[in-house]
């Protein structure tokens, strides 16, 4: 089998992508299917990285399995594509042993939501300083079109062949209620609004939890008769509505329903290192080692 | 290198095998421990967490045993010496994370106070029924480093060993304690810091343009390190890969990765042997033990001894990997190999391997829940010299 020819357009017409500096090239072509929304989260993020204006060296990106888990190895960072289901605490990990670093997880919504569901609430509980990106897409992907944790009632899977009959969670509800600092969330058709939330989430300290729902046109829509990628954005078109601030309770997906879309929650909660840090302090005074730098000890 | 002084507690100790094990890793250099209560090994990361603050560092009880296994991998990547500390239903549960440490060379120490199973068995009694898991247990074909201490002072002084092994080979390096030795109380003496060594992460040297995260030299299987914020913008993955650490799944990149986690420790495996002999020349029956039914062979032998009988003990320190050619070397100058084991007979596998037949391997084996009755070795071994 031949490599596939991949259209360079620096070589052809001296254009650059303006991604491409985020992206590592020789990674190219990435694996997702046409119309899939992943690679458009991934342009929005590499839009957040150079509004928010950050150092690009202390960027981390972690992912677990899955389509959107090897979002990971496209960035052009120190990227981590680990287990299934445990980008979190891999990132909680890395994280605690060097705080300059801004660890941002990227993942999907059955590794983070269902494999992985424990580490999220527990991350959340703790205010642990991390950005959780989860692609939506309503179904597991890379391994064919099953059931997944936000699968609205109704549609098929694979794994539910007459109609899923298990009630989805409401993803950002969950967060809000597990302590999450900043709750949004947005579709693929709402690049701007997707972009500033993710840079916004990048300069917010604490538990970031940012929720993109994105199509799946190979499994998802094409199993459900739900046309292609195109029409599932269309569908986020006509059917979102921005209601920022938005109780949480009711953003709710029901299969292709009304979708709310917005910033639902911004607070402030100190994170676990600052809890640590002044809970020691206090009662430990000076026998305390303040923790803190990316000093490494061999 | 030396210790750090700040992590080492030098000076004459009255305390358990659990307690000595987190003060050698804290003499070790260790700085993040990512932990879940798990009788019988819990005082472990109690002591860790009492300690840490003073020390600077992070101890987190994470949610459960899968996110404390993950966690301390990512601490290493952010460049922290690292451990976790457990027994059998929780080492179970972290057997996927092991096969990552493998497959992404992170150094890290398992410590794992053993305890009677399958399951829950018997969470506060002794048994050495993990000795396989810890070889097998994790899918695929890697290998592991396993050290098994028998009192608390080879429990601070051992474990320092499994974390300078550690960052040498890049593998999972376990500390195969028990219930016994890790509750016991004794004498231990932690030396001044300079009098520690302590093997450097193997950091590399080059500049982030020329390095490349996997490459090795054909002499040196193990590759340098780096961690994450250094600029080197490196990609880490639990998929096959290739020496820049992309992943490239296909049988060529899969037979050079996987021959080379093997290698590293196969063809270092005389360097690892790490064994002590009581009078196994000219014996005609050699015991081989480890961890805390080494003691309880010592007493046998001494009864053996007075009964005339010629018999040796060759106590393993290192257990993986198994001295398979010393043990082939008593082969062919003793009549018998006895093998208490407190399982029905895991280790003794390994033996029977390298004996291949030529002298007959007796094992003793025990379910746990206590040590053996020293009585009962004698018998087995005066059986075998008759």
């Amino acid at each position: 089998m031949s490599e596939p020819q991949v259209l360079d357009l620096e070589e052809e017409y001296g254009l650059e992508n303006p991604v491409m500096p985020y992206l590592r090239k020789d990674r190219i072509p990435h694996i997702w299917c046409p119309g899939c929304g992943i690679g458009t989260t991934v342009n929005c993020f590499a839009r957040a990285l150079t509004d928010a204006g950050m150092d690009l060296d202390t960027i981390a990106v972690v992912s677990g399995i899955g389509c959107t888990g090897r979002v990971a190895g496209y960035l052009n960072l120190d990227s981590f594509h680990t287990t299934h289901g445990r980008a979190i605490p891999f990132a909680t990990g890395l994280k605690l042993a060097n705080p300059g670093m801004k660890v941002v997880v990227y993942s999907g919504d059955g590794d983070l939501f269902s494999i992985g569901g424990n580490h999220f609430v527990h991350a959340a509980r703790r205010n642990m300083d991390l950005m959780v990106v989860c692609v939506n897409n309503f179904t597991y992907g890379m391994t064919g079109g099953q059931v997944a944790p936000t699968t609205p009632i109704g549609p098929t899977q694979t794994t539910m062949p007459y109609g899923n009959f298990e009630p989805p969670f409401n993803l950002p509800f969950l967060a809000e209620a597990c302590g999450a600092v900043y709750v949004a969330r947005w579709t693929v058709y709402h690049v701007r609004q997707l972009a500033k939330a993710m840079k916004e989430g990048l300069q917010k300290k604490g538990f970031v939890f940012i929720e993109a729902l994105s199509p799946c046109p190979t499994l998802y829509a094409r199993r459900n008769r739900l046309g292609d990628g195109v029409d599932q954005v269309k569908y986020y078109k006509e059917r979102s509505t921005i209601r920022n601030g938005a109780h949480t309770k009711e953003v709710g997906i029901s299969y292709q329903g009304d979708i709310i879309v917005g910033k639902f929650v911004e607070r402030e909660r100190p994170t676990w290192l600052e809890c640590m840090n002044e809970h020691f302090a206090k009662v430990l005074g000076d026998k305390y080692t303040p923790y803190g730098g990316s000093h490494v000890q061999d | 290198m030396h210790a750090d002084p700040k992590g080492v507690l030098t000076g004459i100790h009255f305390i358990d095998g659990d307690y000595a094990a987190c003060e050698g890793a804290l003499a070790a250099g260790c700085r993040f421990v990512a932990g879940y209560p798990i009788t019988p090994s819990t005082e472990v990361v109690e002591r860790f967490a009492s300690r840490i603050p003073m020390v600077g560092g992070v101890f987190i009880q994470m949610e459960d045993e899968i996110a404390s296994s993950i966690a301390i991998q990512g601490a290493v990547w952010g460049g922290k010496k690292v451990m976790s500390v457990t027994s059998g239903p929780g080492l179970s549960l972290m057997m996927e994370h092991i096969g990552y440490a493998a497959i992404t060379e992170t150094p890290s120490v398992w410590v794992d106070v053993q305890r009677g199973g399958p399951s829950t068995g018997l969470p506060t009694l002794p048994a050495q029924a993990d000795m396989m898991q810890v070889k097998w247990g994790s899918h695929g074909d890697y290998e592991v480093i396993a050290l098994s201490p028998n009192s608390p002072q080879e429990c601070f002084d051992l474990i320092i060993k499994a974390f300078n092994l550690a960052e040498e080979y890049r593998c999972p390096v376990f500390f195969m304690m028990d219930e016994v030795v890790g509750h016991m109380t004794e004498r231990v003496v932690i030396p001044p810091a300079d009098q520690i060594e302590i093997a450097p992460r193997k950091w590399t040297t080059k500049p982030p343009g020329e390095f490349r995260l996997y490459e090795t030299t054909a002499t040196d299987l193990v590759p340098e390190m780096i961690k994450a914020g250094d600029g080197y913008r490196v990609h880490v993955t639990g998929l096959t890969h290739d020496e820049r650490g992309y992943p490239a799944m296909n049988p060529q990149a899969q037979d050079a990765l996987i021959r080379r986690l093997k290698d590293k420790i196969a063809k270092n495996s005389e360097k690892l042997v790490d064994v002590r002999m009581d009078g196994v020349e000219g014996a005609d029956v050699v015991v081989l033990s480890y961890g805390i039914t080494s003691r309880i062979v010592t007493a046998a032998l001494e009864e053996a001894r007075k009964r005339g009988v010629k018999v040796g003990h060759l106590r393993l320190i290192t257990c993986w990997p198994f001295p398979a050619g010393l043990v082939r070397e008593i082969a062919s100058k003793a009549k018998a190999i006895v093998f208490p084991e407190l399982n029905m007979g895991q280790m003794v596998l390994e033996a029977e391997r390298a004996v291949a037949g030529k002298i007959p391997v007796i094992s003793v084996p025990h379910a746990g829940g206590t040590v053996h009755d020293p009585d009962v070795i004698v018998e087995n071994i005066m059986e075998v010299a008759r």
